[in-house]
């Protein structure tokens, strides 16, 4: 893994890095990566298709409101870091460029 | 130190009550916690107010109030309680108040609990010493040189100091166990789904279970009994009817996966092991060698599900909704700024690492790979159990680790190697201190953990209350 490789990771995680952070990723990562790579033996014997039986499974509930409309709505406003009334505001999405 | 069957009996009694107990806490943490920073929040006022309204119903109802009423606990600070801060031990919540009560809170509310505070932890629950919380770390309050364990230290400190009875953490690859074991307690990792998970800041999330930490098995086994059951707001909560009964007996057969521990444990750690399997051997037990090749191996598959479920689980800390928010020149410069300063370096670390594994071509190659190293890890230990009803190992390879001694994220990492495949294959598990090593003339205690079939936890605790209740009373 190469310095490249680990600020387009950081770029799809939405992580700034600085360069003692990349650094020490450099140095760690690809250790760790090595490490956990065990698993392609390990599994080398496995079927994939067999299906997760007993551990995945599907559970339905009625689609109702739970509780009485509004109540948590100014407790969640309230910790929005920007908002203008019952709104939550952010920065424009779609910029020109000059 | 108490326990709460204790303080119960004592209100019952009427030999002290809830305000006298709590005063009494509340100046333990005075006088200890500036040293050992096991709270990151003291409700003095709130929990003074509600041991005078416990102390007032105890009075009035006697033994027909709830079985909690008036005992204070302490949580650690990724469980949701509703009006309190709740920050994970992160720079991204540092202001951040929840605005509802996690399922677990509002049972243990609802069955009398006053909550004294919230405690420290790794930040997220990423770590294995308190060393990583973004508020500073926690100290062993009995070896003050030496981290508590993680991800739950401060539950676990807390306890330890005798401020708190008992305290609630999450376990996600050992981190209730870890640290009972370094802090001389009792934790319980239930079964996965035994306890809902609605309100806890999810790190792993098919890993993930709240469970007690406390001085008897008694104590854990009440306060799980009232925090488990099925949640409508968690879908991964089970019914009694998921698993098939796993009955209590008189005397069990021990399996101990002896190539698991021929390497890398600490020598004094298994001298102490083996004597509990003699103890076990002496009061009638069996004690069996086994072969479990894959719960050695099973750490490389929890350091990618892990981190994938991570990587997942706090992109939903973006600085938009709650939270803290770095401005940068447009949205995804705002984001990447809000992350950067909100997150610490373990963190990072693990997201990098978990959408690595993500990552379109690399997906069948690990993520893929660890899910099925997890079905034959399933499939290992329902073999093994079918010849022996409890698997028996130390609960972590050495005691309580100096301060800062740990800097290489993979050593730290083989600190789990025994409580990880537990939280991979959804098992239960219970810690106990099995006894203690000595280092640098102080004595530190060692947990020893025993494993019981999915649903076992009643087994776990009968044979808890046999061994380690019945040793210490």
């Amino acid at each position: 893994m190469t310095r490249d490789d680990i600020i387009h990771l950081a770029s799809l995680s939405r992580l700034a890095l600085s360069d003692t952070e990349l650094d020490s990723l450099e140095k760690d990562l690809p250790s760790i990566l090595a490490y956990v790579s065990a698993v392609t033996a390990i599994a080398a014997d496995e079927a994939t298709e067999e299906p997760h039986v007993g551990v995945r499974h599907n559970v339905f509930r009625t689609d109702e409101v739970t509780n009485e409309p509004g109540s948590y709505t100014e407790a969640l406003l309230s910790e929005m870091p920007e908002r203008a009334g019952q709104y939550l505001q952010v920065q424009k999405i779609l910029s020109v460029d000059e | 130190m108490d326990t709460i069957h204790e303080l119960r009996a004592a209100y019952i009694a009427g030999t002290t009550n809830p305000v006298a107990v709590v005063d009494r806490l509340l100046a333990v943490i005075a006088e200890r916690d500036p040293e050992l920073h096991a709270f990151l929040e003291v409700y003095a006022e709130t929990a003074r107010a509600e041991a005078e309204q416990a102390a007032e119903q105890l009075v009035a109802e006697g033994a027909a109030t709830p079985i909690l009423t008036g005992i204070p606990l302490a949580l650690k600070n990724n469980i949701l309680v509703k009006g309190k801060r709740a920050t994970g031990a992160s720079k991204i919540l540092e202001s951040y108040t929840a605005t509802y009560d996690a399922t677990i809170v509002a049972r243990l509310k609802a069955a009398g609990a006053i909550i004294i505070g919230a405690t420290n932890m790794d930040e997220f629950a990423m770590g294995g010493s308190t060393e990583n919380s973004a508020f500073g770390i926690t100290k062993n309050p009995l070896d003050v040189t030496r981290v508590p364990g993680g991800s739950s230290g401060g539950s676990a400190a807390a306890v330890a100091m005798g401020a708190v009875p008992a305290a609630i953490g999450t376990d996600t690859g050992g981190s209730i166990r870890q640290p009972a074991s370094y802090c001389g307690l009792v934790g319980f990792k239930p079964t996965y789904g035994a306890v809902s998970r609605y309100g806890l800041m999810a790190m792993g999330s098919s890993l993930d279970q709240a469970g007690p930490l406390t001085h008897t098995v008694a104590d854990a086994e009440l306060l799980h009994s009232i925090m488990a059951g099925v949640d409508p707001f968690d879908g991964t909560t089970i019914t009694d009817e998921t698993y098939p009964p796993v009955p209590t007996k008189e005397t069990y057969t021990f399996g101990v996966p002896r190539q698991f521990l021929a390497d890398g444990i600490d020598p004094d750690v298994l001298a102490v092991f083996n004597d509990h399997i003699a103890t076990l051997k002496t009061a009638g037990h069996h004690v069996v060698d086994i072969e479990l090749p894959l719960f050695e191996q099973g750490l490389a598959a929890y350091y990618i599900v892990m981190p994938a479920e991570v990587s997942s689980n706090l992109a939903r800390y973006d600085g938009m909704r709650y939270g803290l928010q770095v401005r940068g020149k447009d949205l995804v410069d705002t984001y990447e700024q809000t992350r950067a300063a909100g997150f610490g370096a373990e963190v990072k670390r693990r997201i990098l690492l978990g959408t690595y594994v993500l990552s379109s071509g690399y997906y069948d190659a690990y993520y893929g790979k660890a899910e099925l190293v997890r079905r034959k890890m399933r499939r290992e230990l329902e073999t093994a159990f079918q010849t022996v009803d409890i698997i028996l190992t130390p609960t972590a390879p050495t005691p309580a680790f100096k301060i800062g001694a740990q800097e290489d994220p993979l050593a730290m990492y083989r600190q789990d190697i025994f409580t990880v495949p537990v939280n991979l294959t959804g098992v239960p598990a219970l810690t106990f201190p099995m006894g203690q090593v000595t280092r640098e003339a102080v004595a530190l205690p060692v947990g020893v953990q025993y494993i019981a079939p999915h649903a076992g936890e009643a087994r776990l605790f009968a044979i808890g209350k046999t061994v380690y209740d019945r040793a210490v009373s």
